[in-house]
């Protein structure tokens, strides 16, 4: 019984994993379509979000089952509803980068003179650093390395805050851009949310390894 | 604002150490705190000493010869393992369920009127009286109101088994000890005595051992986690269940042993 529940909770872990790659794999592609203005790799990232979808369905419906079948308790319990809560948050960051991805459309129809584009790079990388560190904290049991994720969580809230910034300083110097300016400040905006999700997959690892639910705590302190 | 009172500690075993005859020993200073009017399970593998200790709260092992109990067990602070404690009292005070129905070769209203007329001095009336109000704290009244006199070996297994349940509350008791009370019967009999135990929770301090680990994390409030005579952890069963402090509780409740 033990050796069978192993079998599978394992094999749902890898499940996720896989997913975790296809939404890593979305948000890169959503990005390389902003930079390099390419239209196709956007509707190519748009197309592979159903099957996101479909597979995020599926990893959930192995963790019911596995929760009726064998009602698991203490570290597997906190395994599955992690795996669970992970499984919908990477679908989250799938559904950011297919947001991206069609800004990415748009802004290639119309492209902006370049003093109104924007580099992303900081906040991409950023971002997407804290994204890829949750995933290594949640394979390798790293509460600590959660905990520093988490601690990064600012300094791209404040790259977002600078990005919307500097579209409403753009907007009355180049009306005609008002469209582009708004695709940037939403994708500034998808790329901010991609780090609250490896925030809140920090979060779900601390509980996974220490049984600790430490959501809203900074705020509850305040 | 926190308005949660600790509750009232209805037992307290201090250092309990237990001996069987010929010297071998079964617990080892085990250290543990019932709260009155909650529910406590007791949880651990085969011969892990679970039901050892809790036959020491109302001394049922001194039914033996050669088995002696060191330490403490405080019932509202008097130690119950002093020889001086009368153990007609202690028993009428803690009253006990095993693990196979054991209703006595009478009838139905015999089996629940005996403790009332071993303990006290009532008339027919009143005994009648209490008799039916024990039936039915135990759920079993209206299943046997029109068959007092038929006897309890008579009933189902499941309805055996609140037969004595119906015995042992008539009795009027402080705690009641549980000993695997759901393991000789079947599913929908057990649903129904986890819901008798959760409504006798009001009235009585109940400790239950079982090996039925989903039973404990539905009823009790407490869990303590025994293993080769000691407790290695004790706790609010939601945080035994959900996050254990101690790895050996994590093996065992997972099923990685036991």
């Amino acid at each position: 019984m033990r050796d069978r529940f192993t079998f599978e909770i394992e094999s749902l872990k890898q499940r996720l994993l896989d997913l975790a790659t296809a939404a890593d794999r979305a948000l890169v592609r959503a990005i390389r379509a902003v930079d390099g203005a390419s239209p196709d790799e956007a509707r190519a990232v748009i197309t592979a979000d159903s099957a996101i979808d479909a597979e995020e369905v599926t990893i959930e419906e192995e963790c019911l089952k596995l929760m009726a079948l064998y009602q698991p308790v203490a570290g597997d319990l906190r395994l599955i509803v992690t795996i669970l809560k992970v499984n919908g948050e990477l679908e989250r960051v799938a559904d950011l980068a297919s947001n991206i991805a069609a800004r990415a459309i748009d802004m290639a129809a119309a492209p902006a003179p370049a003093e109104c584009r924007f580099d992303f790079a900081p906040i991409v990388e950023r971002a997407h650093k804290m994204l890829r560190g949750a995933l290594d904290a949640f394979v390798c049991h790293r509460p600590d390395q959660a905990r520093a994720i988490i601690l990064e969580d600012d300094a791209v809230d404040a790259l977002n805050a600078a990005c919307y910034a500097a579209a409403r300083e753009r907007l009355p110097q180049h009306p005609a851009q008002a469209g582009y300016l708004l695709d940037c400040v939403t994708i500034s905006h998808c790329v901010e949310r991609i780090a609250d999700i490896a925030t809140n997959i920090c979060e779900d690892v601390i509980y996974l390894e220490e049984g600790q639910i430490v959501r809203h705590q900074k705020r509850l302190a305040q | 604002m926190d308005n949660t009172q600790e509750p009232k500690l209805k037992i307290r075993a201090r250092k309990l150490s237990f001996f069987y005859e010929g010297g071998h020993q079964a617990l080892f200073d085990n250290d543990l705190d019932i709260p009155e009017r909650q529910i406590t399970a007791v949880i651990g593998p085969s011969g892990c000493g679970k039901s050892t200790h809790l036959r020491t709260y109302n001394r049922i092992y001194s039914l033996h010869r050669g088995q002696r109990a060191e330490g403490e067990v405080l019932l509202d602070g008097e130690n119950i393992l002093d020889p001086k404690t009368d153990l007609l009292t202690l028993r009428r005070r803690v009253g006990m369920i095993f693990q196979k129905p054991t209703p006595f070769p009478m009838s139905v209203f015999d089996n629940v009127a005996y403790p009332l007329r071993l303990h006290f001095r009532l008339s027919h009336k009143e005994i009648a009286e209490r008799v039916e109000a024990a039936l039915q704290g135990a759920s079993l009244w209206d299943e046997v109101k029109d068959q007092l006199r038929k006897s309890g070996l008579a009933l189902s297994g499941g309805q055996q088994q609140r037969l004595c349940i119906a015995r042992a509350i008539a009795a009027e008791p402080e705690v009641l000890l549980m000993d695997e009370p759901t393991s000789a019967i079947d599913p929908v009999a057990t649903l129904k005595i986890e819901d008798l135990v959760l409504r006798l929770r009001e009235r009585f301090t109940i400790v239950i051992v079982t090996h039925n680990m989903q039973q404990a994390a539905r009823i009790s409030d407490r869990t303590a986690f025994f293993y080769k005579g000691r407790i290695v952890e004790v706790g609010p069963t939601k945080q035994i269940f959900t996050a254990p402090k101690e790895k050996k509780t994590e093996e065992y409740i997972t099923g990685r042993f036991g």
